[in-house]
């Protein structure tokens, strides 16, 4: 195990370099200029070539290129081109809202969305599975902007029982935090509980038809022990699989809810940055994502040997 | 220990008191705070943040008069060449140092290498030198008319004063601290680049005795603490508002307007009678078909105001037909050159393209596909351009592609462009001298470079004129002969109000160019 685990951490060195290859050159031949942008409305041609000799980006291009990976190779993301703030500070601000929208989001998934699915795998083709699988293709089908704004209106505007925006930091208190994270947690949560629960759904479909949840039943052990010691533990690899997929996914960004509810996460940042051509901040971030996505890929990976003995590598 | 075990508890639980009893006025502006110098770029946004923490020698009043700020008194010789300033007491930056005629000097000559009308001002200056540590001189090649306005505008790129150790910074480059000596203190270390910028009260601050006006008079810093919060979604900025989190939103959506002037506690308030945005729409004088003066003049009959103005605005009470190129409203407003705004004729519009020399090639139009004003301003005029038969190339960008495409002199088919849609703010082109887009100084002038030296030396006319009936005359003359050259041709003035908690702030400074949270107090 400890020998694949770092066979694999290796395997990380050059996907991040094609990564790294790939953003700074698409982001150089892509139109835009972050000093047009920078120069403003009322800039002449001549201001706007000045600020683009200072900010260096009037030399060639493989020039830029290694002056950025020299950079990388000593820890250094860059500065933002704007902000002249480091592109790892930036990253770091936005890293608080970002996980902790990722993880009270996959809470209020996975709470809902695993009963759910056992429920409907238990009573499959009954009243109560067609519900359950309704309630969820009807989760994933739903926009997140549209339940979003549904949920603002109702419980902040209206009611007054929630913010409608904005994040509070956990230091500031604990029901504060918890406050300004419930609306985005429950509108980006269904889409994530729709789609756990039909995983689960079927998995626990194909589990309970195996001969040893036959012979569980048979044994008389009770219902609710059936379905989670032994089908529920059996059918895990799915389920994890996509709520790990799930987490890589909301930590590189769900611009979205971000901006629905005003959170100052990583998606917005990197909308942001690609809007502006703050081209730093956007080569750090894709970064930081593909090393997030490579990671949480692996962990995925080693849990499966936890939840069943017969993997091993 | 049952008590101190609650008493953690509910510590936990509630936001930090110290916070809550602060007097923190949160406004929702334009666009977010990303740029701190405001010399460096001439977005308005850094514009604010400028005023908000910088202080200016001048500000112009409502009426556009420049009144004295930092500058305590000032002389100006009989003969217009010589002007002295000494500045007033009190004045100290953030980090405590007093403000110095070196820090001022260095401030203007930066200010004076980067922006268009700080060129134009140190293109009349011989020498600037510092008498003692609070007066300092300035002499003129010869007399200018604009010197005092110049330094007191509001528009982009404000006179900021600056310590001489940011004011040495290179032009071209950002400064790296914002420490300024105006009303309010930037606090670097709770910005949040997209999302806030934080500015905590000057206590230190002497703010002037007379009465705001504009960007003029006290500068009284009326609250603790600003947040400026960035919320790209509107539908946001306007729940937040609607339910308190927000107490100041500076451009909330016409669609909104019917729904923020029923809410509760909300008061929707028009900021003066010239700090509207006025429509330009931009031809390349350097490209055909328009490097021909006829084929500029032809797209006058492509314009119908009120079909701008409807698509934008919508509802009449914040909208104007403005036929000239100077603010309408403002002092300088005349009909010199309007009557090309008099007739909509698309037949006629093609007519008189063909007899310029157009046979039907593309017209590259850059289609900004993010901008709440200029985008659907582009479809009007494509819909218009499309009904008189005009083949139009139509090149869908976001805006920030936009900027950077209209800065390319190259043909069209080499990634150049024809037309392209944009606004300036009403109290900058109130100013024939401050509104740098009515410029035709050629290559040196912005995108579009038209090229005209006659408005030049009427541009010049107006700042050495030494009268207001000269000065109107003047702005007539310059008005005509621009109109005539079709430096940009104008599609209205919009005036979209501000939407605030009437309830809560009270005091906002109207009439300014750019958005003053100076003066505003909460309750």
């Amino acid at each position: 195990m400890t020998a694949y685990i770092i066979r694999r951490l290796f395997a990380v060195i050059p996907v991040m370099a094609v990564v790294a290859l790939f953003v700074f050159f698409l982001l150089r031949f892509a139109p835009g200029d972050p000093a047009a942008i920078i120069a403003g409305d009322d800039a002449t041609s001549e201001a706007i070539a000045a600020v683009r000799a200072k900010l260096g980006l009037d030399r060639p291009v493989v020039e830029q290129f290694a002056v950025w990976v020299w950079g990388l190779a000593h820890g250094d993301l860059g500065v933002s081109i704007f902000s002249n703030l480091a592109v790892t500070r930036l990253i770091a601000q936005r890293l608080e809202p970002t996980l902790a929208l990722t993880l009270s989001t996959l809470f209020v998934a996975v709470a809902l969305a695993i009963p759910l699915g056992v429920l409907a795998a238990w009573k499959a083709r009954k009243l109560v599975d067609r519900l359950a699988m309704g309630f969820a293709v009807l989760g994933f089908a739903m926009p997140v902007f549209v339940l979003a704004y549904v949920l603002i209106y109702f419980f902040a505007v209206r009611w007054q029982l929630l913010p409608v925006q904005g994040y509070v930091p956990i230091a500031e208190g604990l029901w504060p935090f918890a406050q300004s994270l419930i609306l985005p947690s429950v509108a980006l949560g269904v889409t994530y509980m729709a789609l756990i629960a039909r995983i689960t759904r079927a998995s626990m479909l194909e589990v309970l038809q195996q001969d040893y949840i036959r012979t569980a039943n048979a044994k008389g052990l009770a219902t609710d022990r059936v379905l989670l010691l032994h089908a529920l533990k059996n059918a895990a690899v799915p389920i994890v699989t996509v709520i790990g997929i799930g987490i890589a996914l909301l930590i590189s960004g769900v611009v979205i809810t971000e901006t629905v509810f005003n959170i100052p996460g990583l998606g917005r940042l990197t909308v942001d940055a690609v809007l502006k051509r703050d081209y730093p901040i956007v080569q750090g971030l894709i970064l930081v994502f593909a090393a997030v996505k490579v990671v949480v890929n692996l962990l995925i990976d080693i849990s499966y040997a936890f939840l069943d003995p017969r993997i091993r590598y | 220990m049952m008590f101190r075990l609650f008493a953690g508890l509910l510590a936990l639980l509630l936001p930090l008191s110290a916070v809550a009893q602060e007097k923190v006025l949160r406004a929702v502006l334009h666009a977010d705070v990303r740029v701190i110098d405001p010399v460096w770029t001439t977005q308005t946004i850094a514009n604010i943040h400028g005023a908000l923490v910088y202080d200016t020698l001048f500000g112009n009043d409502a009426d556009q008069k420049p009144q004295p700020q930092m500058v305590g008194k000032y002389e100006i010789s009989l003969d217009r060449l010589n002007y002295s300033f000494t500045l007033r007491d009190g004045l100290k930056f953030h980090d405590g140092s007093p403000v110095t005629t070196r820090d001022v000097i260095a401030s203007l000559k930066r200010w004076g290498a980067k922006d268009g009308v700080g060129q134009r001002l140190m293109g009349y200056v011989s020498e600037m030198k510092a008498v003692d540590d609070k007066t300092f001189t300035m002499t003129l090649k010869e007399p200018y008319g604009m010197v005092l306005e110049s330094l007191g505008k509001s528009g982009s790129s404000i006179a900021a004063i600056m310590r001489e150790k940011e004011a040495l910074t290179d032009p071209q480059q950002q400064v790296k601290e914002s420490i300024g000596s105006g009303p309010f203190i930037f606090a670097k270390d709770q910005w949040v680049p997209g999302s806030k910028a934080v500015y905590l009260k000057n206590k230190d601050y002497v703010p002037r005795s007379e009465p705001p006006s504009s960007f003029a008079g006290a500068k009284i810093p009326g609250v603790d603490r600003i947040e400026l919060i960035w919320m790209p979604d509107p539908q946001t900025a306007m729940s937040a508002l609607v339910n308190g989190e927000i107490d100041f939103w500076e451009n909330p959506n016409t669609d909104f307007q019917p729904m923020l002037e029923k809410a509760k506690g909300i008061k929707l308030l028009k900021t003066g009678k010239i700090d509207s945005t006025q429509g330009m729409i931009r031809l390349n004088h350097l490209q055909p078909p328009f490097d021909n003066i006829k084929a500029r003049q032809a797209m006058y009959y492509l314009i119908n105001q009120e079909d701008y103005l409807r698509t934008i605005v919508g509802d009449p009470r914040y909208y104007k037909v403005c036929p000239g190129l100077l603010t309408c409203g403002g002092p300088y407003e005349n009909d010199g050159g309007t009557q090309w705004m008099k007739e909509y004729n698309p037949k006629k519009a093609l007519q008189l393209l063909k007899e310029a020399g157009y046979k039907g090639e593309p017209i590259t139009v850059l289609a900004a596909t993010d901008h709440n004003t200029i985008t659907p301003a582009t479809q009007v005029l494509i819909q218009a351009m499309r009904e008189a038969g005009i083949n139009v190339d139509v090149q869908s960008m976001d805006w920030g592609s936009v900027v950077t495409r209209r800065a390319k002199k190259d043909p069209p088919a080499q990634g150049g462009w024809n037309i392209f849609v944009t606004t300036s703010g009403g109290v900058g082109s109130a100013n024939p001298v401050l509104h740098t887009w009515i410029g035709a100084s050629c290559d040196k002038g912005l995108f579009g470079w038209p090229c005209d030296p006659e408005v030049e030396k009427l541009r010049n006319a107006f700042g050495m004129a030494s009268t207001e009936d000269e000065r109107k005359k003047v702005a007539k003359e310059l008005q005509a002969r621009a109109m005539d050259d079709v430096v940009f041709l104008p599609f209205g003035q919009w005036d979209i109000p501000l939407a605030y908690r009437a309830d809560r702030i009270s005091g906002i400074v109207p009439n300014t160019g750019l958005v003053v949270l100076w003066g505003i107090t909460k309750k």
